[in-house]
């Protein structure tokens, strides 16, 4: 099986793994420090939290700033990729089989 | 080759943007510690066991990039993939969300300690402009993600190479054990922090981890076959880069 395939075959899976959950499993896929949050709570009823955060974003901009981020990301990455394949220059094909 | 390059490329855009589709963040703030939600104690503690490696790990930088600024490339990638995967929200089994970390791909590549630098700049960038986790436990989560992450997955991995030819199959063990532990550290932490009232610690363990821990299980995976699949790009766009690591870095062939 050539790296491609690996390759295909990897991200497939990674999808999967993602949208089963979605899928199959009932919920309301809140942040699991949210639950956290809860347990706490259960756990101390009196703790109070003694820091805020400094800013309370509304979520869709947090959104925004997380998409950002990866983007950002990706950006770094899809940038180095480049760089190395440039680099590499003429010299060949094949080396990835 | 010009045009498979282009076509994994773009599937991975394509990934990317399914998983942004799929995740409508339903609630504001996802993973690590809230803001204010470890006693002050604590707090203090989990700073005071992080600034050692971070002091550790910029020392550590300093000296890999004088002595090969080709290095500086594999940082930046190391970085940015860190910053990816953690903005990735993904659903799981236990329906909630949680993401990756992403520490794991530059433990190998750049040793553990590098990486308690760069996930904490990353756990820095989501505290104050996201809100997400905190400044007050950003030291346990910068421990957590930073340091006991990265660690095991490099010990991970140098116990799998120690096998013959199964360096794609050590690199997923180690990006999963990296992604995985994160969150048992982070269970911890939160366990001796808010012990229950019968039980104690175990058993707040135990509720946090089947939070958090069980969360991760299946985003452990996908980060493990995502760095496998970063790690197969690189590997036939540089492998000249690769090895240089390899004998600059692990000391020696790996």
């Amino acid at each position: 099986m050539s790296n491609k395939w690996k390759n295909g075959l990897m991200l497939l899976a990674v999808v999967l793994l993602c949208v089963l959950p979605l899928l199959l499993v009932e919920g309301e896929f809140g942040g699991a420090d949210d639950a956290a949050e809860g347990v706490i709570t259960e756990l101390n009823p009196d703790y109070k939290p003694w820091f805020k955060p400094l800013a309370e974003l509304p979520g869709e901009t947090e959104s925004m700033l997380f998409a950002l981020q990866a983007a950002i990301g990706a950006g770094v990455i899809g940038y180095t990729l480049g760089l190395l394949k440039g680099k590499q220059g003429g010299t060949k094909q094949n080396s990835s089989k | 080759m010009k045009k498979r390059s282009f076509w994994s490329f773009a599937a991975l855009v394509a990934g990317f943007t399914v998983y942004f589709m799929l995740n409508e963040p339903g609630t504001a703030r996802a993973m690590h510690i809230m803001e204010g939600f470890l006693p002050v104690g604590w707090a203090v503690f989990w700073w005071a066991a992080f600034i050692p490696f971070f002091v550790l790990g910029i020392i550590r930088l300093r000296a890999m990039t004088r002595e090969n600024p080709e290095l500086k490339l594999l940082l930046g990638l190391a970085g940015a993939f860190t910053f990816v995967l953690s903005a990735l929200k993904m659903p799981s089994v236990t329906g909630s969300s949680s993401h990756p970390t992403g520490t794991g791909l530059g433990a190998v590549m750049l040793g553990p300690l590098p990486m308690g630098v760069i996930g904490s700049i990353v756990l820095l960038f989501q505290a104050v402009l996201l809100a997400h986790g905190g400044i007050t436990t950003l030291g346990a989560n910068a421990f957590s993600m930073a340091v006991a992450g990265p660690f095991a997955g490099y010990a991970v991995y140098k116990l799998m190479m120690k096998l013959p030819e199964r360096e794609k199959l050590a690199l997923f063990c180690a990006a999963a054990v990296a992604d995985l532990s994160t969150y048992v550290v982070t269970s911890f932490q939160l366990a001796v922090a808010f012990p229950a009232a019968d039980g104690g610690v175990l058993a707040s363990f135990l509720k946090f981890g089947g939070i958090f821990a069980v969360t991760q299980i299946p985003l452990a995976v996908s980060e493990g076959l995502l760095t496998v699949l970063l790690w197969n790009w690189l590997k036939s766009y540089s492998p000249n880069e690769l090895s240089l690591l390899k004998r600059k870095v692990n000391g020696g062939r790996a």
